[in-house]
């Protein structure tokens, strides 16, 4: 854990970005996921991050826990593909009784790989 | 995101000093840009404003769609007096995400038994906060009611800028405070900066009850700053 205290103040042990740096030198696959808009009453401000490697660990939140599961299991596939993605969670979604925001506000997503 | 990049933008942050990840979601490509590389850029006007509010924003130009992730340092409050409403305060503040740090040159009472676990200088304020480089994500509580040991602390977190600057002690004593700091210099309209008495007016009684008023101010400060153009009508108002 010496690598977390490494920095400055802001540097955190639960610190995302920190995370997603170190896995990646760590030589894992990983992909960083952004909260980019909300409407409504999004759990999670704009810029929220959320870091997943190939295992499926994560650190960071973009809901608060509403769709962590699905940003996950598609983080899986944009560490595969190297493809960015646009994701967009709320209680419209035919998913919503597996993954729908309980708070009924809408979220959009980028996952991307970090390369 | 290339790890390169997410390095550069990691030593910014650890540096405190804040940066923009500008991603055009078509595409897929990135820059960063720093807080100083601000001005030549062409998106200077915008990311102005997300630096200024700290809030990340999506924009649309043409038939681009462009965040604008601005990453500002983690806020920080720099509290003199290792007293007993800090002893409350700092743990509260830790849990909203500050980070915390305890200054007072009385030995006895900036122990690290008294404050586990927090960052903590039994120094003078003038010789320990130019150390620390606070700055306008730093908040300052001066809490010791000691002229000698909150004065120095107040004037650099004024000259620094610090975008919460707030003191203990009735309105008899700051008018005092007021005297002593503009004899030392201090503009005016700097002074008007300091809240005081700190924190917000609930009627707070204990230590405790005292330092869940301050971390409230706060939050206030830190989260209702105003967007440009509120700036503008509070101005012309």
């Amino acid at each position: 854990m010496a690598d977390g205290k490494a920095g400055a103040p802001g540097a955190r042990e639960d610190d995302v970005l920190e995370a997603a740096a170190r896995w990646r030198r760590e030589g894992r696959g990983v992909a960083l996921a952004t909260v980019v808009e909300t409407w409504g009453s999004a759990p999670r401000p704009v810029g929220s991050h959320l870091v997943i490697d190939e295992a499926g660990s994560f650190l960071g939140s973009v809901s608060g826990g509403c769709v962590e599961g699905a940003v996950v299991a598609e983080a899986a596939e944009v560490i595969a593909a190297g493809v960015p993605r646009l994701l967009e969670f709320g209680v419209a979604d035919a998913t919503a009784w597996q993954v729908g925001l309980s708070c009924g506000g809408r979220i959009a997503v980028y996952v991307e790989k970090l390369t | 995101m290339d790890l390169s990049l997410l390095e550069e933008l990691n030593a910014e942050r650890a540096a405190r000093r804040a940066a923009v990840v500008v991603t055009e979601l078509g595409s897929g490509r990135q820059r960063l840009v720093k807080a100083q590389g601000v001005a030549g850029d062409p998106l200077a006007p915008q990311l102005a404003e997300v630096l200024r509010s700290a809030k990340s924003t999506l924009l649309t130009l043409g038939n681009e769609r462009l965040f604008l992730a601005v990453e500002v340092p983690a806020p920080r409050l720099v509290i003199t007096g290792a007293v007993h409403i800090a002893q409350a305060l700092a743990p509260m503040a830790r849990l909203a995400g500050l980070d915390v740090v305890i200054v007072d040159p009385r030995t006895a009472f900036a122990t690290p038994e008294r404050f586990p676990d927090v960052e903590i200088h039994a120094q003078w304020p003038d010789v320990v906060l130019p150390k620390l480089g606070i700055d306008a994500y730093t908040a300052l509580a001066a809490l010791t009611h000691d002229p000698k040991i909150d004065d120095p602390a107040l004037i650099e977190a004024l000259a620094r800028d610090c975008f919460y600057i707030g003191a203990l002690g009735s309105r008899r004593t700051h008018a005092a405070r007021l005297d002593r700091l503009a004899a030392n210099g201090v503009p005016r309209e700097a002074l008007a900066r300091i809240h005081a008495p700190i924190g917000l007016d609930i009627g707070a009684a204990s230590p405790a009850e005292i330092a869940v008023s301050i971390i409230a101010e706060i939050v206030g400060e830190l989260r209702r700053r105003p967007t440009v153009d509120e700036d503008q009508s509070g101005r012309a108002a």
